[in-house]
């Protein structure tokens, strides 16, 4: 790696780590239910919704009440963008004239969005209308964010309260998500991202004419259609000329801020934020890439303000980013070391920072922008996917096997490093809940964690909230590779076509909706194996953290005593760290060995 | 229960109407008037006439233009209405046999270059898109367009350097040669 990229990554890391105190303060106002600046215009727009919604802010919700109302807001979500589809042509602001979507494609995009994965079976620009994109996906990027924050938020009160039988109310933490956090920064950063050359209009595609007129090969058709042939049995191609080039434009900077604030990653265009008009410029990267990590590692913060102990904040902040450099140093050295095969051919892919003219970033370039180079490459593969946001600024499918395996692992880890928006710290303190379980049993003692006793309700959920996204990948993984319709959609040879379809499954039971997208998954056993992955991933985790939100709301608070193990301490930290490392090795390391880890014996030999 | 069906509908009603409609409106309003180039395209006028956006690139093959990255979209190449990269992986043997023939195309077009091919001359872009190329690459293609065009290599490499994009903050991603706008400004010269 040269100087200059390992001055980006400290970069990074500091900006976004200097963030975190004050956005995470300002998020425990907005949950408190304090004034936060902004309500005093936007308080009469909030007080409208609760009149109109039928809904009393201060009277609060037990935890059933709290998912039953959580259900019913996603679930009505979910039909509203499966319609949006399903009518699109029939529907108004459509000048690129898409066809209406098929019903598989359909559920799997509607689970998609709702559940904050954002797994996209389509091409945006070559499916998606803008009244589909914006009041259907844009809307969801927004609401499935607040809705995993608002579980996040009642969780907290579920650790802070003593005997209370309440966690919150949905609605008022859903509105306060989208009204004080969500849109304030979304519409300040989507006017930052057209600054930089971020499109944003309702106009239709552009068409320019090309400054070299060229041709292209296609198929030679018969006059009934048919692809004509050779003796040989090969299709035999024309010239086409070609001489004007589409260019596709849309509301893309609105939809863009959110995707990747709200860890959602659903982009506008097919290959997302390596398309140079959703992501232009070096310094639109930086922000996206900023953007991914920006709250979920705000709400440690949050947490610890909330539980009355901010050390316990920065504790699992501390793991988060521990883990996260290891697994971003990993990254960036396996892409910077290139493709084996590529430098025997005379190809240079060392990377050259000292004479201007000779300035390259060599390294695995296939699938990346020269305008990020490998180091931002890797970086970005690396937080979208330790967040549970899978939007993509190049390609994942053409990293090196070691490369791409880290994406892979991060996800298989339950999206807890950072993770998403609200589900990553939930995730994340069902580990912190298993380690003083573990490090109980050690020393004989009752657990506790932040003065609440730790007992068998709190274990039995936490454990299903851990394991059930596990599962869900490892069985969608077998079914689909033994199916010919699972097989049939691989595009790779050998090990990687297993790990096209382990990354797929990865992706959807634990939310994040990244991909190696050479795999063809828009196919009914596609659509239809990854929703239910998406649904069970995302829902069954939320019900178990509320669940032990209520229970913990419950308890009274015990003191601290000679035998408490303090969960702020670097022993603690390194506990913590290894549960998530070693459940996820333990689980995970076996289907690796069929992919990445083979494939990258294969090229190394 | 009913009472929460209805709130569920009700919210997500409204919720659409501000994050689905005024939201992208009102930040269509503000770019539209702030930055009216940038929102549509960042679109290259010549002669009144659109040639381009200076954010993506252009198929070029003729040898007294600079190339851009390879493309992988369909069914052309640089199809900006399709964006897409291979996704091929790093073993699979159609990269590299993609690889071989645009290094034998760039050798044909150049048969005295000994010099070794930067990486990103002959893999194909995330995005199949890419508007810029690294400076290495462009260096690699300086003496061929000056040849055909009867240029000195140094008023080429001049040009090369006026249409690189510097780091952002002189620390940020990596430098790069926007293509369509340095093979303009060689035919406007």
């Amino acid at each position: 790696m040269t100087t200059n990229g390992f001055i980006q990554l400290c970069l990074y890391m500091g900006v976004l780590l200097l963030c975190v105190k004050p956005l995470g303060a300002y998020m425990a106002r907005v949950y408190e239910g304090r004034g936060v600046g902004i309500d005093r215009l936007l308080g009469p727009v909030e007080r409208a919704i609760y009149r109109l919604c039928g809904v009393k802010p201060e009277q609060e919700m037990g935890w059933k009440a709290y998912a039953v109302a959580m259900l019913l807001f996603n679930f009505a979500g979910l039909a509203l963008v499966y319609g949006l589809q399903r009518l699109q042509a029939s529907l108004p602001m459509n000048p690129a004239r898409m066809a209406s979507i098929t019903p598989d494609s359909s559920f799997n995009t509607a689970v998609s969005f709702a559940t904050n994965t954002n797994w996209q079976g389509y091409g945006g620009e070559t499916t998606m209308s803008y009244l589909t994109q914006m009041v259907g996906l844009t809307t969801q990027n927004f609401v499935s964010a607040a809705a995993g924050m608002a579980v996040m938020a009642a969780l907290i009160r579920g650790f802070a309260r003593r005997n209370a039988a309440a966690i919150g109310n949905f609605w008022a933490d859903l509105t306060r998500t989208t009204l004080y956090i969500l849109l304030p920064m979304s519409l300040i950063f989507a006017v930052v991202l057209v600054s930089q050359g971020v499109v944003q209009t309702l106009g239709p595609y552009a068409t320019v004419t090309l400054v070299q007129p060229t041709t292209y090969d296609t198929p030679k058709l018969d006059k009934d259609g048919n692809a004509v042939k050779d003796d040989k049995g090969n299709a035999v191609t024309e010239k086409t000329a070609l001489t004007q080039q589409t260019i596709a434009v849309g509301p893309t900077a609105s939809q863009i801020a959110i995707k990747q604030l709200g860890t959602n990653g659903g982009g506008f265009f097919n290959t997302n934020s390596a398309h140079p008009l959703e992501n232009p410029t070096p310094l639109s990267n930086f922000l996206e890439v900023l953007a991914i990590l920006l709250i979920p590692a705000a709400l440690c913060y949050t947490f610890g303000k909330m539980v009355g102990d901010t050390r316990q904040g920065w504790a699992v902040l501390a793991v988060m980013t521990l883990i996260f450099v290891g697994f971003l140093g990993v990254c960036v050295w396996a892409e910077q070391s290139g493709n084996p095969g590529i430098a025997a051919l005379g190809v240079d892919q060392t990377a050259a920072d000292a004479r201007p003219q000779a300035v390259q970033s060599g390294g695995n370039m296939e699938g990346k922008e020269v305008r990020f180079g490998v180091v931002n490459s890797a970086l970005w593969a690396t937080a979208t996917t330790a967040a549970s946001n899978g939007s993509v600024n190049a390609m994942h499918d053409s990293f090196t096997p070691l490369g791409g395996m880290v994406p892979m692992l991060l996800m298989q880890l339950g999206e807890v490093i950072f993770g998403g928006v609200g589900s990553g710290l939930y995730g994340m303190l069902l580990f912190a809940i298993v380690t003083v379980f573990i490090a109980g049993l050690m020393v004989g003692r009752t657990p506790e964690y932040l003065g609440k006793k730790i007992e068998a309700y709190e274990m039995k959920m936490a454990s299903l909230g851990i394991l059930i996204p596990c599962a869900v990948v490892l069985v969608g993984t077998a079914v689909a590779v033994v199916m010919p319709e699972g097989v049939s959609s691989v595009y790779n040879p050998g090990p990687h076509g297993f790990s096209e379809i382990l990354y797929a499954y990865s992706s959807a039971g634990n939310n994040n909706g990244s991909a190696f997208a050479g795999l063809s998954a828009n196919t009914p056993f596609y659509n239809l194996t990854l929703g239910v992955a998406m649904l069970m991933g995302r829902y069954w985790v939320k019900i178990a953290a509320l669940a032990i939100a209520g229970s913990l709301a419950a308890k009274k608070i015990i003191p601290t005593g000679a035998g408490t193990l303090p969960t702020h301490t670097p022993l603690f930290i390194a506990t913590l760290t290894g549960v998530v490392l070693i459940v996820a090795a333990l689980t995970f390391i076996p289907a690796l060995a069929l992919g990445p880890i083979v494939e990258h014996l294969m090229m190394t030999r | 229960m009913l009472k929460q069906i209805r709130s569920a509908i009700v919210m997500l009603l409204l919720l659409t109407l501000l994050t689905g409609v005024v939201y992208p409106l009102a930040v269509t309003g503000i770019a539209q008037a702030l930055f009216p180039h940038e929102a549509n395209g960042s679109l290259v006028l010549r002669g009144g006439q659109a040639v381009g956006s200076a954010l993506i690139g252009q198929p070029f093959d003729d040898p007294k233009y600079f190339w851009g990255r390879p493309s992988a979209t369909a069914p052309m190449a640089y199809n900006a209405a399709a964006s897409s990269g291979s996704n091929l992986g790093p073993l699979n043997p159609a990269l590299l046999e993609n690889v071989k023939s645009r290094l034998a195309a760039l050798r044909a077009a150049d048969p005295g270059n000994t010099s070794p091919v930067p990486a990103d001359l002959v893999t194909a872009s995330g995005s199949g898109l890419d508007p810029h190329i690294s400076p290495a690459a462009a260096e690699y293609q300086v003496e061929r367009v000056a040849r055909l065009r009867g240029m000195e290599p140094a008023a080429v490499r001049k040009m090369v350097h006026a249409h690189t994009q510097r780091r952002g903050l002189h620390v940020l991603g990596e430098p790069g040669v926007n293509v369509l706008e340095l093979n303009l400004a060689l035919d406007g010269r």
